[in-house]
């Protein structure tokens, strides 16, 4: 199976890679239309360019240099967040910012601005980008900071890898003291308390995530388990990790079904009832990362694949987060994982960003056909409703006018677009070709 | 902290095992042919740990460079504990079926650079009484086949050099390490259709490396798989290997 695929492993496509191997090459040129690619843990197909080419940055993963007094990090684009952990942890220091996987690669972890359960106090990793290379189709070469090339590189920043080859990238990174965090779980009964807790720890509390039963109903909606954590203090920077599993093969359709997936929520749940108001300490792999333990989890959801979708909305605007969970539990859906966030009010840079001042919540749907993807666009219509924004990085399907809506700035952005550069999101999404 | 000398750096399995010394914090020497890309390379290991004693940028086809190349290493180096070959080419078997001149180069890079560069070192190992070598050969080189024979041959003739070269250096203390990889998931394979699961990574080929020398071995395949496959592809009777397409 080509490594050329999105994360949820729908829509599946034929794709041409090209490999780079060294990042003071010229960028190849011809016919196809070019998209860079890092580790594909995009969802939808905003990593895929199925009309033309990918540029692989597999090879692209090289450390420039490291001022350990600073802790600034610059390295080339394909580095993963994984391989920088390996290195930087032992000297201290730690991701300023991180997805829940570690294999995304730098360059696109700038082309999705991702952001992490420290947004309410940090905002996300393009907040800590201090300078990257952009390489041009015209074969300019340009370094991009907040105060050189600033326009390309606020559009390069969540701009999907569409303005152009980021060949490196300098990195802020954040000093901390330990391998491990102290974390508090916190069972609660809905959303008017998620929000309350929410707020109670944005001020203590550097991490902050809830994981929702999204197929409790009734009296029991939005239920779920909330946890807040700091880096420990304790002097122990090191730790074993845990041997991971794989999932070596697709799971049958029917392994996920409604009473599998409400059974995993409901022992998920007692689970973290037993241990509710308990700290305990936690190393950064089973906080941050708990599903890289399982390479290929994605294959749980079977052949067809799977969408996830994740969306913004103002704070002011619980009823959407409330109304989103009613219409899922209608359609008997469910999502395994279903996460929750209060983002902060720190202005995202990028002008495709999807970081807003709001609340945020991500789910994942098997790939059930027309039955999901009527689902998903009832979702949208409550998100546009409410002045949200769904996150690129996760759809493939969102219409040219949902994401013209949620992504105002996004015209402004179409001219900072390199014009050999395209992807499958792209195309789909460009109101002008619709 | 051991002292290393890698040759042939760049190659993607080089970087690798270079990678894992520099995690321990050793002391490191890199051979290759494009300047920049060793000091990018050298750059990225000294903030994985490594110290890096020297970069020599050579082409190591240019085999009248050989004796003095050796002459910097272990200059340098006085008393290095493993040196690692990596450098090779992937010739393309239908040029060498039809033009002696690209068999000839493919022979060259693959087999009489390594035999040249190893005549110097092996001499001044064999001196020092002491220190471990290790040569990337390939499963290829264990029986022709029309699909890669020249490649093959080339692997086969190191194989076979490496093989009397141990067993001459063994009463001096030097140890030999023949690596026979499998297909490997490299930039130099980029244009290969890499279903299945014969396809191995480059760090999992480096840790079986690495750990071959930590172990003194003398003939290791990576991954471990390939042993039984060869086993039987050698064990083939000819008449009945000669009408498979392999």
């Amino acid at each position: 199976m080509s490594r050329h695929q999105s994360w949820g492993r729908y829509p599946k496509v034929d794709q041409q890679a090209l490999v780079l191997t060294n990042r003071h090459n010229a960028l190849p040129t011809g016919e196809h239309s070019l998209l860079p690619f890092g580790n594909g843990r995009s969802y939808g197909d905003s990593c895929l360019n199925s009309e033309g080419v990918v540029l692989d940055t597999i090879y692209l993963k090289k450390l420039i240099s490291f001022d350990l007094n600073l802790g600034v990090l610059r390295c080339e684009s394909g580095v993963t967040f994984a391989e920088i952990i390996d290195v930087l942890m032992p000297k201290g220091w730690f991701l300023p910012v991180t997805p829940g996987t570690k294999f995304v690669s730098v360059g696109g972890a700038i082309a999705n601005d991702v952001h992490g359960k420290n947004h309410h106090r940090d905002g996300n990793f393009g907040h800590f980008v201090r300078q990257f290379e952009l390489v041009r189709s015209s074969g300019e070469r340009l370094i991009c900071s907040p105060s050189q090339n600033k326009e390309l590189f606020h559009a390069t920043i969540g701009g999907l890898g569409l303005t152009g080859m980021i060949t490196w990238a300098e990195i802020q990174m954040k000093p901390i003291q330990s391998a491990f965090l102290d974390v508090e779980t916190i069972c609660y009964s809905g959303l008017d308390e998620f929000k309350r807790l929410s707020d109670d720890s944005k001020k203590d509390f550097e991490y902050t995530v809830a994981w929702v039963d999204c197929m409790a109903t009734g009296a029991d909606l939005g239920r779920g388990i909330f946890m807040r954590a700091n880096h420990s203090t304790n002097e122990e920077a090191s730790f074993s990790p845990k041997k991971s599993l794989t999932i070596p093969l697709d799971f049958p359709a029917w392994a996920l079904n409604r009473y599998s997936i409400s059974y995993f929520n409901k022992l998920y749940y007692w689970k973290g009832s037993r241990s509710h108001g308990k700290t305990f300490t936690q190393s950064y792999d089973a906080f941050f990362y708990p599903l890289d333990g399982i390479h290929h989890w994605n294959r749980i959801y079977g052949r067809q694949g799977f969408l996830q979708y994740q969306f913004v909305v103002p704070s002011e605007d619980y009823g959407a987060i409330k109304e989103a969970f009613e219409v899922i539990a209608k359609a008997g859906a469910g999502s395994f994982l279903a996460v929750l966030k209060e983002f902060g009010d720190i202005p995202s840079l990028g002008m495709l960003s999807f970081p807003r001042q709001g609340v945020c919540l991500a789910l994942d749907f098997p790939n059930q056909g027309s039955r999901t993807f009527t689902l998903l666009d009832r979702l949208d219509a409550i998100v546009r409703e409410a002045g949200g924004a769904v996150y690129p990085a996760k759809d493939a399907r969102m219409s040219a006018e949902s994401f013209a809506q949620f992504f105002p700035k996004q015209k402004e952005f179409e001219t900072y677009v390199d014009s050999a550069f395209s992807s499958d999101f792209w195309r789909r999404t460009r109101m002008d070709q619709n | 902290m051991k002292e290393i000398v890698i040759i042939g750096a760049a190659s993607a399995v080089a970087q690798e095992v270079a990678k894992q010394h520099a995690e321990v914090g050793d002391k490191l020497i890199l051979v290759g042919r494009n300047a920049q890309m060793l000091a990018d390379i050298a750059a990225d290991l000294e903030i994985r740990g490594a110290k890096i004693v020297d970069v020599i940028s050579q082409d190591l086809m240019e085999f009248s460079e050989h004796a003095a190349l050796s002459e910097k290493i272990f200059s340098a180096m006085p008393n290095p504990w493993g040196i690692y070959m990596a450098h090779g080419t992937l010739p393309d078997q239908e040029a060498c079926e039809k033009h002696y001149d690209a068999a000839l180069d493919a022979i060259q890079a693959n087999a009489l650079s390594q035999i040249s560069l190893l005549t110097e070192i092996s001499n001044r190992l064999a001196e020092l009484g002491s220190g471990r070598i290790a040569v990337i050969s390939s499963v290829a080189g264990d029986r022709g086949r029309q699909s890669n024979y020249v490649y093959g041959a080339a692997k086969g003739m190191l194989s076979i050099y490496l093989q009397g070269l141990r067993n001459r250096l063994q009463p001096k203390g030097v140890q030999v390490l023949t690596i026979k990889p499998g297909f490997i998931d490299t930039p130099m394979t980029a244009d290969f259709d890499k279903k299945g699961l014969m396809w191995a990574t480059p760090q999992k080929v480096a840790s079986d490396i690495y750990r071959g020398m930590e172990k003194s071995k003398n003939v290791i395949y990576t991954p471990s798989f390939w042993w039984p496959i060869m086993f039987i592809i050698t064990h083939i009777p000819e008449p009945i290997f000669k009408k498979l397409r392999l």
